[in-house]
């Protein structure tokens, strides 16, 4: 038996770009933003790091291929960079590369960031692309809130909902958003909106509004890990571990077995079991502090209460509806604004999610510092509920 | 020799129905004439050209166990899509049939269809398979001309052979004859007309009852015998030509019901006329099927006893009751491609194909055949390597079997207004089949509202995606709710 990542990694330094429609940036500036405050607050110098992971999704974008855009946009000393792309879930996957290599004593010092230039396309929404030269020849030319929306439709039949009371709470699954977002100097969307404004906004994909939908924005997110024993030598007192990095990807059996039956997702079940095992955490709904979850749509982030195993199945609407996962509710969810506000650059999703677990664990989340987190969440959902790999991780203060 | 004759036969008529009345508002400021006009043409979808409504018709005339009998596939019409590339291959490849079935297109001709019926017909006499007739025609009309207000779209198939007939074949006469009624050059989108008298005084009254004449007498049987003039023209004229050729009482219901409920098909109309005849006919009846176009086939055929059946059910004119209204004449004209609509830049996709995925993979794309695991029984799409089900998993396990006649059920769906479709929404979801078989569907057929979980769904070969670049379209099942023919 594995004995898994818990405490043996910690992070000493993150940064964060502003995310947003960065017209002014290119994906240089925005790595470049990010590392030069994670370098900062590791008080490292670049030169110390050993190695490093770039996540990027839409390479077409330009980003690029290969760990060239990290390696110059830097200028590293010529270590080892890898390129890792893992749909939405990508930001994580290169925390896991830099996460494991120190655990495995490959490197002392390793670094993750994830960058994503969407807004150089000229429209709006996700760029568009081919799913493959087999796949566009029979799959639907479908679009992310269109594969999302379809969650509604089968929540709601599977659980007896109707859909104007399913409505209005992924209304407040946004509305909530928004205020949080609104606290956020470095967010997309900063505004606050009104329930009625999220129900009476314009559909994009039936049931999803566009108050339903995240952020398309640019950014970049990045962590410097190392081990304990190097972090207390930096002079760290308060260190944020790792107390777990699970991911799950599909195998094909939501989008071709009967045995799914579209309201859920199935691999972000998978991911949160493993991670909670992982982690020694035996109630999720007492132990965990806050989570930072992939609110890609505002029914996303309403199924995946059940899926990470926080609401009773078919009760999520009703404890959305009571606040419990406001910001002042028992597990307060995206008090950061979540992709809905703090924007979704994809590849530095995960990586903008363990931030501000990061920043909330330290006491440093400024105005939105929550009171006395111990433990947070972060979890991802790349690709479409019928297809994905969802990834959950944890975070945790080192045990003095 | 055994008599020989029609075995089966089966129609298609899309379900958008446009109103002529619909078109009169639209243009009787340029098209007076079209204010007086009644009753409705039936209109594709974008997604439908001739390919598909043959694919359609066939596959109601050729039950899917009957399938590999058919030994030779003969397509008529005059908007086939690939003037190089075999359209009927494509028809038969979706309709999986045998590899070495015979295949042979009619085109360029109105009067297609019933040469390659007396063609199979006389095949018939040597080869002891089913041949199937198809005829299908999506013809274009300008806006605001007497062609529009005439033309439907819809398509027909026969099954020609020996055994048990629905009508025996008695005899023919054919007749060729320039007489330039109306033309439409090559590459050219629309039908050029003459004047509709002269047409009728010196083509139809003229060369029809000769051709006519000729039939019957090959036939043995006397004009006054026949029951049922199936003539592909204007009930007008058939009037007309019944009492030429000395027919006995009102021939012209068969031309005014299709005129009525869903205009001239083109090179599918003689064929949906016989279709239509054969519903309404009695044991022993003879019908007399009459196409035109620079010349004329004359049909002479007698309903059997198993036409009866047919007559029960009547399902043409279930097609022709139902149908589905399209108020929208500027989106008509659109999903004809008659005005260019502003799709934004999500519309520059680009839709190339890979041709050799789609050949590696042409059984599952080009005929929607999936696989069922020998090991568990769980069936599936695509036929991939591994068999899906959790529990099973076992390597090559897959053999073919057929989806395109499964019915299935909606486990969930959208409606995508932001992805680029010629027709939005898009709407699309997770289907699952009856007996096995789940994917993510494009559905057809259906508007926004209409849909919901549970909602039971028949399967039909569509165009999927359009390659404007390189003049090519790709062809795949979608999803189309079954309650939505409006029967």
């Amino acid at each position: 038996m594995a004995s898994g990542i818990r405490d043996k990694v910690a992070i000493v330094g993150m940064g964060c770009s502003r995310f947003g429609e960065r017209w002014d940036a290119g994906p240089e500036d925005l790595m470049l933003e990010a590392v030069s405050e994670a370098l900062a607050d590791a008080g490292v110098e670049r030169d110390r790091i050993g190695a490093a992971w770039l996540g990027v999704f839409f390479d077409e974008q330009s980003v690029g291929k290969s760990a060239l855009p990290l390696s110059q946009a830097l200028r590293l000393p010529n270590v080892p960079v890898t390129r890792v792309e893992n749909l939405c879930a990508t930001g994580t996957e290169a925390l896991r590369g830099a996460v494991y290599a120190v655990a495995a004593g490959a490197c002392d010092i390793a670094l993750a960031l994830g960058v994503e230039k969407l807004k150089d396309t000229g429209y709006a929404g996700l760029p568009e692309r081919t799913k493959g030269t087999f796949e566009d020849l029979y799959l639907p030319g479908s679009t992310a809130p269109g594969s999302f929306a379809q969650l509604a439709s089968a929540y709601a039949a599977r659980h007896g909902h109707s859909m104007h009371d399913l409505k209005r709470a992924m209304a407040h699954v946004s509305w909530k958003s928004h205020e949080n977002g609104s606290r956020n100097p470095k967010a997309h969307l900063r505004n606050r909106v009104t329930i009625e404004q999220v129900l009476n906004a314009p559909t994009i994909s039936y049931p999803l509004g566009v108050y339903d939908c995240c952020g398309v924005s640019d950014g970049a997110a990045c962590a410097i890990v190392t081990t304990p024993a190097i972090a207390r030598e930096l002079g760290k007192r308060d260190v944020v571990m790792v107390k777990a990095l699970q991911l799950a990807p599909s195998n094909g059996v939501e989008a071709g077995h009967s045995s799914w039956d579209g309201s859920h997702t199935l691999t972000s079940r998978l991911a949160a079991q493993r991670a909670y095992q992982e982690a020694g955490v035996r109630d999720p709904r007492a132990e965990i502090s806050l989570m930072e979850v992939h609110d890609c749509f505002s029914i996303t982030e309403l199924v995946l209460m059940e899926d990470l195993g926080l609401s009773d199945a078919g009760r999520a609407v009703h404890d959305v509806l009571d606040g419990r996962y406001d910001r002042e509710g028992r597990i307060p969810c995206q008090v950061d604004g979540g992709l809905k506000c703090f924007g979704h650059p994809i590849g530095a999703t995960g990586l903008r999610m363990a931030y501000e677990i990061y920043l909330q664990l330290l006491g440093r989340a400024g105005e939105r510092q929550l009171r006395a987190p111990t433990l947070g969440l972060t979890h991802n959902l790349g690709g479409i509920p019928n297809r994905n790999i969802a990834s959950v991780a944890l975070f945790g203060l080192a045990a003095a | 020799m055994g008599s020989r004759g029609i075995t089966s036969v089966g129609t298609y008529v899309p379900r958008s129905r446009l109103k002529r009345s619909t078109i009169a508002n639209a243009t009787a400021w340029a098209n007076p004439a079209a204010a007086r006009a009644t009753g409705a043409c039936a209109v594709c979808n974008w997604d439908e050209d001739s390919i598909t409504l043959a694919v359609a018709a066939a596959g109601a005339c050729v039950a899917p166990e009957q399938r590999l009998q058919v030994d030779a596939v003969w397509l008529a019409s005059t908007t086939l899509p690939f003037a190089d590339r075999d359209n009927a291959v494509v028809v038969a490849q979706a309709l999986a049939l045998r590899e070495d079935v015979r295949t042979l297109t009619s085109g360029g001709s109105r009067r297609g269809a019933t040469s390659a019926l007396l063609a199979a017909l006389e095949s018939a006499a040597s080869r002891p398979g089913a041949q199937l007739v198809v005829a299908s025609d999506r013809r274009a009309a300008k806006p605001g001309s007497d062609q529009e207000l005439k033309y439907g779209h819809a398509a027909a198939a026969v099954c020609v052979g020996q055994g048990a007939l629905l009508a025996e074949f008695l005899g023919s006469a054919s007749l060729a004859a320039d007489l330039v009624d109306q033309y439409r050059a090559s590459g050219a989108s629309f039908d050029y007309a003459l004047e509709e008298r002269w047409v009728r005084d010196e083509g139809f009254l003229k060369l029809v009852p000769r051709a006519i004449g000729a039939a019957l007498a090959s036939a043995g049987i006397g004009a006054s015998d026949v029951s049922l003039l199936a003539f592909a023209g204007p009930s007008a004229v058939a009037r007309r030509i019944a009492q030429a050729a000395g027919l006995s009482s009102a021939q012209s219901a068969l031309a005014e019901r299709l005129e009525e409920s869903c205009g001239d098909t083109g090179a599918a109309h003689p064929l949906l006329l016989l279709a239509l005849a054969l519903e309404q006919c009695k044991t022993g009846q003879i019908v007399l099927l009459v196409g035109f176009g620079q010349g004329v086939d004359a049909i002479v055929l007698r309903a059997s006893a198993a036409s009866s059946q047919l007559a029960k059910q009547r399902p043409l004119q279930h097609q022709l009751d139902g149908g589905v209204d399209e108020p929208h004449y500027l989106r008509h004209l659109s999903n004809s491609a008659l005005v260019e609509i502003d799709w934004g830049m999500r519309a520059e996709r680009d839709n190339r194909t890979a041709h050799s995925v789609a050949w590696r993979r042409r059984d599952e794309i080009g005929a929607f055949v999936g696989g069922r695991c020998r090991e568990c029984g769980t069936v599936q799409f695509p036929r991939a390597r591994v068999c899906v089900n959790p529990d099973c998993r076992a390597t090559d396990t897959l053999e073919p079997h057929p989806l395109a006649h499964s019915r299935g059920r909606v486990k969930s769906f959208t409606e995508d207004w932001l992805a680029f479709t010629p027709r939005p929404p898009l709407i699309y979801g997770n289907v699952e089949l009856e007996g096995g078989g789940n994917l993510m569907m494009e559905m057809t057929d259906v508007e926004p509202g209409e849909l919901a979980v549970g909602t039971s769904v028949r399967m039909a070969m569509r165009i999927k995606d359009l390659d404007r670049t390189r003049g090519f379209r790709r062809y795949f099942w979608k999803a189309a709710p079954v309650a939505a023919r409006g029967s």
